[in-house]
């Protein structure tokens, strides 16, 4: 007779985003354990262990948590910038109500012709790599550095002429001084060189969930790979 | 503060490289002091050296300060604050109900000598920046201790750097292909050739170094000032 190593259910409690701009709602999952054969059906099992049957390995029937998300934010996330900005649907939200999904964030402006197609199309090529199954764990951010100008209305016409209008992107608007700081976190720099036209970096940033830095993809239209391999790690790791 | 009447310019590095125009402000006469900045982290406490967060500053932020509200032995409270990241300066200016200086603002008052707004040309006045670069550990010496310029305006050079609100702006106009590959030759100097005055290679200085910063950065010899707007 096998001894089942009981270890101690992990009780996780994630916060998921419904959608990219509805507040936080708190929901709490067990991980559940299921052997791969299915010699009794879609049984599960609270632990892990082997199947009593074929005495197969059990395997998790759904992701497992890891790390279980702290309340705290560390000191080196970008939810401690206390900004408020707004999303394409008119939302005031500041930064770390984004907390809980790794997030992949770029800084672009609606009137730019070269340069940000680019980057959004950068943005789209990553978000079609992402395997579905992964999909609902990450968020897309587009933050403008011309909030004068791109209103949210112009966000949402400019995320439905781009296909960023799934519940996986998020446009942001925020105030010049909320940008500038933002920008100085992901170290990117812009300058306002005539009424709609900037000069900027052009750089895509990945989060974790805890909203710290992981990686960094400087230039336009370069290869993506590293960067998705990053945004699947940062995901397989939460 | 004393007021600063606002004027079009040509800066080194400008839009569409053309005059630029500045509204009326206010600015600060000196930098921010070591006396100013300790009552400020006794006030708000999250910028004290202990208990600042990393995402606001590094590591050498306040280093050479005993503790979190004593200076260091050789430092004088009437001299210039320095190793403070661009994150404490701003937050400092609006604690105060200020801001950062833009780059055109602070340049464009910068850009006086004692007795005329536009001195870029003089050679005196070029000769005396190029000189101070050269000179080592300024930060040590008091606010004040420089000159007074045509807006009553001290230590704008002379002292120390100083941070500036949109210090991250990028220096090459246009939409750039790679741009934030170029920190090194803009270091090195190379992008002079874009400035509007090559005689003014002070300035160029001053956007290179800005150019190669981080807004955690800290440095000896960086301090700031604040500004507000002139309302009516």
């Amino acid at each position: 007779m096998k001894i089942f190593k009981y270890i101690l259910v992990l009780m996780v409690t994630i916060t998921t985003l419904s959608s990219c701009n509805k507040a936080a709602s708190k929901e709490s999952s067990t991980v559940a354990y299921q052997c791969p054969m299915k010699c009794e059906g879609d049984k599960v099992y609270a632990a892990e262990g082997s199947c009593p049957v074929c005495e197969m390995k059990l395997r998790p029937t759904s992701k497992i948590v890891k790390k279980v998300l702290s309340t705290m934010i560390s000191d080196e996330s970008i939810f401690n910038l206390t900004s408020k900005w707004n999303t394409q649907d008119d939302k005031e939200i500041e930064l770390k109500e984004l907390k809980g999904k790794t997030l992949v964030m770029v800084m672009i402006y609606t009137t730019c012709k070269a340069a940000c197609p680019r980057l959004t199309a950068d943005m789209r090529n990553i978000e079609e790599k992402i395997p579905t199954d992964l999909k609902n764990d990450v968020e897309f951010v587009l933050v403008s550095i011309d909030p004068i100008n791109d209103t949210p209305k112009k966000l949402k016409e400019f995320a439905k002429e781009n296909f960023l209008a799934g519940n996986q992107w998020t446009l942001l608007q925020g105030t010049e001084s909320g940008v500038r700081e933002f920008a100085n976190v992901l170290a990117v720099k812009y300058k306002q060189i005539s009424p709609l036209d900037f000069s900027h970096s052009n750089i895509i940033s990945v989060f974790n969930p805890e909203g710290e830095l992981v990686h960094q993809q400087e230039g336009l239209g370069v290869d993506n790979k590293e960067t998705i391999k990053k945004i699947i790690e940062t995901i397989k790791a939460y | 503060m004393v007021s600063i009447k606002g004027g079009e310019y040509i800066p080194l590095y400008g839009r569409d490289s053309m005059k630029v125009k500045i509204n009326d402000f206010l600015m600060d006469v000196y930098p921010v002091t070591n006396k100013e900045y300790i009552d400020f982290v006794k006030k708000y406490p999250k910028w004290q050296k202990s208990k600042v967060i990393k995402l606001f500053a590094d590591e050498s932020y306040l280093r050479a300060w005993k503790s979190d509200t004593i200076l260091g032995e050789n430092q004088k409270e009437q001299s210039p604050i320095t190793q403070v990241s661009w994150f404490a300066a701003k937050e400092y200016c609006e604690c105060q109900g200020k801001r950062l200086p833009t780059v055109d603002e602070w340049e464009y008052v910068a850009m006086a000598n004692k007795t005329i707004p536009d001195a870029r040309k003089e050679k005196e006045y070029n000769a005396f920046i190029l000189g101070w670069y050269e000179k080592p550990k300024t930060f040590n010496q008091t606010i004040g201790s420089t000159f007074k310029n045509y807006w009553n305006v001290y230590d704008l050079h002379g002292l120390v750097w100083e941070w500036t609100s949109d210090f991250n702006s990028v220096l090459i106009s246009g939409e750039s292909r790679k741009d934030v590959d170029t920190d090194n030759n803009l270091f090195c100097g190379s992008a002079a050739i874009n400035a509007t005055d090559l005689m003014n290679y002070a300035a160029f200085m001053r956007y290179a170094i800005r150019g190669s910063l981080k807004a955690k950065y800290t440095m000896k010899n960086l301090g700031f000032r604040c500004v507000k707007d002139n309302k009516k």
